[in-house]
């Protein structure tokens, strides 16, 4: 056990159990999961990636390289790393050798995101973030604190003194004092990205036990503070991936905050001064500890420090290598020309060459980092982006008195002023053999890997990260960028400052999908449009379809009926009787202004400005290129209105397309557009029995052909509701468009089912719609078109006017290739043996006399887009795409299904009623 | 307007998720409550022209003055969706009569009044929380001083567009298509859980 009595800041109280690897641990609430091996002598099963050597504990937060672990239980989540997992009792961890394992369960945790807006948000709650965030507040500003531990105080040990008081207690006071002033203060929250605009992305964990596991804030901040702190510089030596060599200031923040003692002998490796107090710290917690400074000269305070503790200081003295199996039993010590090798016992090996500033968020908004020679570091480089400040370590301001001071200038709390430190000696790595200095323990990259990439020409960083992975694995290279770039410039005799760093990208650490995801899953991935009939379809037992985000009733099986035979069953209906299906989804936009038939007649690919009041006609629209994008049918409401309906799936896209014209082209248009696609509800009526269900409902309006004729349209009024009636018909059959305030929709959806009872008036769905419509050769638009094909190919150039000057796509339908008799065409196929349904998507192919196919590549003709049973025809049939299919009528083509060849005749496009005897009933 | 035409029931958009929204309420941290549907039309007029004035002397009061915001008609309100288009609602009128009462004066002036009475319902936002639940789903800066009583704004909540109106502090509209209203519906019931004792 290396629990030390008196050390840390766990609650004593309380024992948890923790499993690594199989065996349990008991732990304290406020460990971590590291901090429980550590306190048991032991450490997570992980080896490296690449290598497959052993991988040990390197630090005590989210900088470790190694230390990878493997949560499966509370709920199983990948690659966590044991210095930022919170023990909790039953936790369950394995280490991983650089691979997880995804949750094959579904992950029943609630996520969510929530947005804030504030004047300042301060990201950090060490003492450079708590007095930032303090002086704000104070001032009156609204103000979001953020900082990715469980406890507000960053790397203050408890040692420390504020003015004149223990540095925690003036710590808890702040921290009333923020929660007095209303200051949104959120620990366990990691600011993991910045954006322009002061938009930052922070990951709050909340923890098992809350009712959100994880929360993604979206902070809107007026101005951002980083006060992120610094990082622990190490330095590289032969075999620094040996479990037990450990950054200086994790063994000193693990004493301090979970009173582990990470090693009972121990060596401190230093050419920086604050590795000093780690050193004292151990030697008082019991430690036999001995520094050995890199520098020529060690501070005189802190060797007389050590002195007083029995802590030997070598100084001009190297750590070359280190020895031992699985674990760390000594470290190989010389001069700094690699003389005199010789071997240190030690279980416990300190690492500290300096430190680097965590200013990943300036980096993220394009904030410059520049070397600073005296830290050996890049830090924030003026002019910072507007809105974004760094104070505190994470500017590179180290001395607690001068953190305070830029942090909260004349408002700060004062703290003694620390001795004039040695400067830092810029030391990226020992001499030694390169193939065993790791310069990024956790991608296994070497000393060697990155004269590698220098031997291959490469001299960029972002060149040299590529080529050797550096910097790349789950901790981004916290500790390794660094010395990365520090050791490519030593081999291209560069200065650093020219080499440059490479580009810090959000995420700062690791964020889990789900967290992104939030809430949007289920029922909120996307959201789900209904018809105003939904209920009632849901209580039919309708089968639904998506169409874009509606819910479309796709058909409505009878008990024992597959969907063959329900859509079988509702085509008979509509064909021989009545049926009746909600149309309420087609888009729908109100288009009004003296100039109402000039826009639509540059739209439409047909004339729209001659039809008459009360009359209904089909349209046609194209792109720019001339293919078909939407169709659908207009009504004239008034010499200055019309009411265009659009496909379901591209109503939004056609009312965006039309304010495009009318706002940035032809502004000199008076008309004026309105989106009504859920004012209005559609029950279209269709069948030989549709004029008497019609009639019976609409007492008052004489249906027959000569008064309300087809593409017609007449308003009446149902118990005082008004309701517009059009003949318009999506299946060949004499047919109604019942429109109405959706309101109203339900109830007349009801009195069209009661009046149509006699008739067995079939509600059908958009299945049955589509074979209805195929039967008749109507194309879907998006289905049998796909942005290639024209009017023209559609058989359709009846609905191109020749006589209008000039319209979208006009332009394009006169290039040569719009007139290559070769162009695909839509066609119907007939399979011969008049059992097959084709599948969609079929390719089609010229006959093979041989039954066989040639050999490949096989010339394709064309492919199948609609396929479907007739029970009018009783036989399946397709619509097909088919090159020069105009003039092969009547000629006999192969399908390739599966492994069979299947003959198949093309045809016409209209397949039923080719006079169209049955449209006025 | 909520008891409809004789003859004809006038379905709720929400009908089916009313006692949902109630459940999902929390004292007086938070209310969810369907709005009756009222008559709307979709005012699109030149701003600079006479157009506003005419249409602000026609509904009785006059239409606000920039977008994002809202002032009081005798029996609605006049929201500014936009640089010219307003929603005008009336508590008390027939839709058809609305819009052609509206339509009336706004053609006369070059502009337009379309009936949109059905293409939107609302759900009325109340309580402490009220701010606090949209902010889980609404990007917009919805501090009291920054969307004080008056303004509205065209935004999304969670993903679906709304139309989301400020009456006081802790009292708010959403305005939603009813296409979308649904969905809108089941968010507000699952964001509301956070706030569940």
């Amino acid at each position: 056990m290396s629990r030390i009595a008196g050390y840390g800041r766990v609650d004593r109280s309380r024992t948890i159990t923790v499993t690594v690897d199989g065996t349990a641990y008991t732990g304290h609430p406020g460990d971590t999961v590291a901090s429980v091996l550590l306190a048991h002598d032991a450490r997570p099963q992980t080896t490296s990636v690449k290598y497959g050597r052993p991988r040990g504990i390197t630090s005590s937060w989210t900088e470790d390289p190694t230390g990878l672990v493997q949560v499966e239980e509370p709920f199983p989540e990948p690659m966590l790393l044991a210095a930022t997992v919170e023990a909790s009792d039953g936790l369950v961890v394995r280490g991983v050798n650089g691979q997880g394992r995804l949750a094959e369960v579904p992950d029943t945790a609630r996520y969510d995101r929530r947005h804030h807006h504030c004047d300042v948000l301060v990201v950090g709650a060490g003492p450079a973030g708590l007095i930032a965030a303090r002086t704000a507040a104070r001032r009156g500003e609204s103000v979001v604190l953020v900082d990715d531990r469980p406890t507000a105080g960053g790397t203050l040990t408890g040692t420390e003194t504020i003015d004149a008081r223990p540095a925690l207690d003036v710590v808890a006071d702040t921290v009333a004092e923020l929660a007095a002033l209303g200051v949104t203060h959120l620990q366990r929250t990691t600011a993991f990205g910045h954006y322009d605009d002061g938009f930052v992305l922070a990951l709050e964990r909340r923890g098992e036990t809350a009712r959100t596991r994880q929360r993604v804030h979206r902070i809107r901040a007026g101005r951002v503070v980083v006060a992120a702190g610094a990082i622990e510089r190490p330095i590289v030596f032969e075999d620094n991936d040996r479990p037990g060599v450990m950054l200086a200031s994790a063994a000193r923040d693990l004493l301090h905050r979970h009173g582990v003692l990470a090693g009972r002998e121990v060596v401190v490796f230093t050419s920086d001064d604050a590795a000093y107090a780690a050193a004292a710290d151990l030697a008082d917690a019991g430690a036999a500890v001995r520094v050995l400074d890199a520098r020529e000269r060690a501070p005189q305070s802190w060797r007389q420090r050590c002195e007083e503790r029995g802590v030997a200081v070598e100084t001009g003295t190297l750590v070359h290598g280190t020895r031992g199996e699985e674990h760390l039993t000594a470290a190989v010590v010389g001069t700094v020309t690699d003389s005199g090798r010789r071997e240190v016992p030690c279980d416990l090996l300190l690492v500290s060459g300096g430190w680097n500033p965590t200013a990943h968020l300036v980096s993220h908004v394009g904030g410059t980092l520049a070397y600073d020679a005296a830290l050996g570091a890049f830090r924030p480089a003026a002019p910072l982006p507007a809105g974004v400040e760094a104070v505190g370590a994470a500017n590179g301001t180290f001395a607690l008195a001068d953190i305070l001071r830029e942090a909260g200038g004349t408002d700060a709390p004062v703290a003694p002023a620390e001795e004039w430190p040695e400067p830092t000696l810029v030391l990226w790595h020992t001499p030694g053999e390169a193939t065993r200095q790791f310069v990024d323990v956790a991608r296994d990259a070497t000393v060697a890997d990155v004269a590698r990439a220098v031997g291959a020409g490469m001299t960029h960083p972002e060149h040299v990260k590529r080529y050797t992975t550096i910097g790349t694995a789950h901790d981004q290279g916290k500790t390794s960028g660094i010395l990365a770039l520090g050791i490519l410039a030593e081999l291209t005799g560069r200065p650093i400052q020219e080499v440059g760093t490479t580009t810090f990208r959000p995420p700062y650490t690791p964020v889990a999908f789900a967290a992104l995801a939030g809430r949007e899953r289920g029922d909120l991935f996307d959201p789900v449009r209904t018809t105003p009939l939904h209920a009632w379809h849901v209580a039919a037992g309708a089968e639904f379809e998506d169409v874009g985000q509606w819910k479309r009733a796709r058909h409505y099986p009878q008990a024992g009926e597959d969907m063959t035979a329900a859509v079988l069953r509702e085509c008979a209906a509509v064909r021989t009787s009545v049926g009746i299906m909600d149309a309420s989804t087609l888009g729908k936009i109100d288009v009004r202004g003296p100039d109402a038939p000039v826009l639509l007649d540059r739209l439409y690919t047909n004339m729209m400005s001659s039809l008459k009041v009360g009359r209904v006609r089909y349209g046609v629209m194209c792109g720019n290129d001339g293919m078909v994008f939407d169709d659908g049918t207009v009504l004239r409401l008034a010499e200055d209105r019309y009411l265009v309906t659009t496909t379901t799936g591209n109503a939004a896209h056609v009312l965006d397309w039309m304010e495009e014209w009318v706002q940035t082209e032809w502004t000199d248009l008076r008309v004026r557009l309105t989106s009504v696609t859920e004012q209005w509800s559609i029950a279209a009526v269709a069948g030989p029995r549709s004029r008497d269900v019609i009639g019976a409902v609409f007492g008052d309006v004489d249906v027959s052909n000569e008064a309300l004729g087809f593409m017609c349209w007449a308003d009446t009024t149902l118990d005082g509701v008004p309701v517009r009636l059009a003949r318009i018909s999506f299946s060949g059959e004499l047919a109604y468009e019942v429109t109405v305030s959706s309101w109203y929709a339900p109830a007349v959806w009801a009195r069209l089912l009661e009046a149509g009872q006699e008739f067995g008036i079939t509600p059908y769905g958009t299945e049955t719609m589509h074979v209805l419509r195929a039967e008749k050769g109507y194309p879907i638009i998006g289905q049998d078109t796909d942005g290639t094909v024209s009017p023209h190919d559609l058989g359709m150039s009846w609905a191109v006017s020749k006589k209008k000057d000039d319209f979208v796509g006009k332009r394009s339908h006169a290039r040569a290739e719009n007139r290559n008799p070769l162009r695909k065409q839509l066609v119907s196929l007939l399979p011969t043996d008049a059992a097959t349904k084709l599948p969609e998507g079929s390719q089609i192919v010229r006959f093979c006399d041989d039954g066989a196919l040639p050999p490949a590549p096989v010339p394709m003709l064309g492919h199948v887009t609609s396929s479907y049973h007739s029970a009018e025809l009783a036989r399946p049939f397709a619509l097909a795409l088919v090159k020069g299919g105009r003039e092969r009528l009547g000629e006999v083509v192969h399908v390739p299904v599966g492994d069979e060849l299947v003959a198949a005749r093309i045809g016409e496009t209209v397949l039923v009623d080719p006079e169209g005897a049955r449209r006025d009933g | 307007m909520a008891d409809g035409i004789p003859g004809l029931t006038l379905v709720h958009p929400l009908e089916g998720r009313r006692d949902a929204l109630a459940a999902a309420s929390v004292g007086t941290l938070l209310s969810l409550d369907l709005e009756a549907p009222v008559a709307a039309v979709d005012l699109r007029v030149d701003p600079d022209g006479s157009g506003p004035a005419a249409v602000g002397a026609a509904v009785g009061a006059a239409l606000p003055a920039r977008p994002d915001t809202w002032t009081a008609l005798p029996s609605g309100l006049a929201l500014r969706l936009g640089p010219d288009e307003w929603l005008l609602t009336s508590t008390t009128a027939d839709p058809q009569d609305w819009e052609f009462h509206v339509d009336e004066t706004a053609s006369a002036h070059g502009g337009m009044a379309v009936d949109v009475s059905a293409q939107r319902t609302s759900v009325r936002v109340r309580g402490t929380a009220a701010r606090d639940l949209l902010a889980f789903g609404c990007s917009l800066d919805l501090r009291p001083a920054a969307f004080p009583r008056g303004r509205c704004a065209q935004t999304l909540l969670g993903q679906a567009a709304v139309v989301l109106v400020a009456y006081d502090v802790d009292d708010l509209a959403l305005i939603v298509r009813s296409s979308f209203a649904g969905y809108v519906a089941d968010w507000l019931v699952d964001a509301a859980a956070e706030f569940q004792p």
